[in-house]
């Protein structure tokens, strides 16, 4: 399969990456490639083969609800850009 | 008659009430100072794992019984990637392809009696967001994440609901069911409860559905009535105006009374859904879920039913006294008392909830207790009492003047059943009306009807309505006729 340079720069968009036009044609050539190797993988037979979420064959271990302290506030919001009011604050977002 | 049918299908997210989140040990308690209630798997901190709440998962497969659907032995979470600042890891820890809730139904009774199914389409496990607060930042928002990781269920329905009126009966058994078993607090005033509802209108008679628009984060029972119906006509005025509907998600401002579409996101609805590496499939065992089906309380809908056949309620009353707990056991303890279920939904459905509804309070905080209540209408069956001056002493019970008895002893408000001292009133009305009488005598079987009403007024006048009307009226029928 092969990708092109918009869904290069559209994906890169979805994961807030910035890449240039240049980088973006470099990139679909190795896109391409890993997904060439994924289109082998899908010929594989796995009719017979229910989907796997997770390689191990064990379940999810489950927590008692039990509450611990967790306020790390002091500790934290000073390593954010900025904060007030216990708060961190970001560029307005409003919807 | 419209031309139109409307179709409903609602999202609702129901807020777990576990004492910690979904995936950390931090405490869900709300109203606590900003982010002191988020931990390092809160905070998206590099290195750190989930770890999921049992309670969490018994609470969905809980809701998941008690709606009659298939529980998932084996569900799995995955990752919806999107970015927002409240939402720190950058995705949203959900379940999509297997969720733990398959699907299920349920029966609303309707405001005229009648009865509608609602198919549930699924329900998934997942974690809240964090809040964003855009005020008092001047200009910035400002972040508050001890929401984020509050264990979610989100329920789907299929788009079965024809009316606003349908969607919230809809949506208030879904309250009255979620509160019942415990596994959601239900107050909606702290966003316990939130509803997205999807509308979409066609001519009577078409099979296709219209394109749908969907309005997010309703959480009172009534903007979600408006924000409908307020859909509806936009809607239909648009196709009749020959447009046609753009699929967006609008914003419903209960405030106003408007609604907005949403600035559109582009790429909004590419999730990249992916299953979870950081956590393993959950499994459940059939003793499990057999110990949490045992575990689960008389549900609303089974209580209804009950009420219906062992007290002879009808169906409306059944389902107002059904609704919550605490009225269905309020309910429940003055006919234990009384040993009278008619009069008891009576009062209870009447002035009790005409006083709970003026002052606003809960009928936990009602200051009139059970014992009270049975009292009065113990009263009023052994004829101590007439039905109006029950509501007196019943004010005097809301007013913490003591107990039935003791008001009726302290006003002096017992009924006159004493035919001696009656007969003696009634000839003394009749010797002082004496033209009434006469007239009363000469006058016809129709006349006579409303003319009899005077001596009756003047009687209660008399004895200060505490004349037994039963016996009053036998002894003045006696007196005027001979």
């Amino acid at each position: 399969m092969a990708i092109d340079q918009d869904t290069v720069m559209k994906v890169a968009h979805l994961a807030r990456l910035h890449v240039s036009s240049e980088q973006s044609a470099a990139l679909a050539g190795r896109l391409s490639d890993i997904l060439n190797m994924v289109d082998e993988l899908a010929s594989a037979d796995v009719d017979q083969i229910a989907p796997l979420a997770h390689p191990l064959d064990v379940s999810q271990p489950l927590r008692a609800d039990i509450a611990e302290p967790a306020d790390l506030r002091d500790r934290v919001l000073p390593l954010a850009a900025a904060s007030e009011g216990g708060c961190f604050l970001v560029p307005r977002v409003i919807e | 008659m419209s031309a139109w049918e409307t179709v409903i299908g609602l999202e609702i997210h129901v807020q777990l009430a576990t004492k910690t989140k979904i995936f950390s040990a931090a405490s869900t308690a709300f109203g606590a100072e900003p982010n002191s209630h988020a931990s390092l798997v809160d905070l998206a901190l590099p290195g750190t794992l989930p770890v999921l709440n049992r309670e969490a998962v018994n609470m969905a497969v809980k809701f998941g019984l008690a709606v009659g659907a298939e529980i998932n032995r084996r569900s799995v979470f995955e990752r919806k990637n999107y970015f927002y600042p409240d939402l720190p890891k950058g995705y949203q820890t959900t379940q999509l392809a297997e969720p733990i809730v398959g699907t299920g139904s349920m029966e609303v009774v309707l405001d005229d009696g009648s009865r509608k199914t609602v198919r549930i389409h699924h329900a998934h496990l997942e974690e809240d967001a964090g809040k964003s607060l855009h005020e008092d930042f001047h200009g910035m928002t400002g972040i508050d994440l001890n929401r984020a990781g509050t264990p979610l269920i989100e329920v789907v329905t299929e788009p079965d609901m024809r009316s606003a009126e349908e969607a919230v009966a809809f949506a208030r058994a879904l309250h009255s069911l979620v509160t019942a078993i415990g596994v959601c607090d239900g107050d909606m005033s702290q966003g316990s409860l939130r509803f997205d509802v999807n509308v979409s209108v066609r001519r009577k008679g078409e099979e296709k559905l219209g394109t749908r628009t969907e309005t997010k984060n309703l959480n009172s029972f009534r903007f979600m009535e408006m924000a409908i119906r307020k859909e509806v006509e936009r809607q239909i005025d648009i196709l009749e105006d020959g447009g046609s509907i753009t699929q967006e998600t609008r914003l419903f401002n209960g405030d106003t009374g408007v609604s907005r579409a949403m600035r559109s996101k582009e790429d909004a609805n590419d999730y990249r859904y992916f299953p979870c590496p950081d956590l393993l499939p959950v499994m459940l065992s059939e003793e499990q879920i057999i110990e949490l089906k045992n575990s689960l309380p008389e549900l609303p809908a089974q209580r209804l039913v009950r009420f219906v056949e062992q007290f002879g309620l009808s169906d409306y009353d059944a389902r107002i006294l059904s609704s919550d707990l605490a009225t269905s056991d309020y309910f429940e303890a003055v006919v234990k008392l009384s040993g009278d279920a008619k009069l008891a939904a009576n009062w209870i459905m009447g002035e009790l909830a005409a006083k709970l509804n003026a002052e606003e309070k809960a009928i936990a905080a009602c200051p009139v207790s059970a014992e009270h209540l049975a009292e009065l209408i113990a009263r009023l069956k052994d004829n101590t009492i007439s039905s109006k001056i029950a509501k007196q002493v019943f004010e005097g019970c809301w007013n913490g003047e003591g107990s039935p008895d003791q008001i009726i002893e302290a006003r002096g408000l017992k009924q006159v059943s004493d035919s001696g001292a009656l007969q003696k009133m009634v000839d003394q009305i009749i010797a002082d009306n004496a033209a009434q009488a006469e007239a009363y005598r000469a006058a016809d079987e129709g006349k006579r009807k409303k003319m009899f009403g005077f001596f009756v007024g003047q009687a209660m006048k008399a004895s200060q309505g505490k004349a037994n009307p039963q016996q009053l009226n036998e002894l003045l029928q006696k007196a005027l006729e001979g």
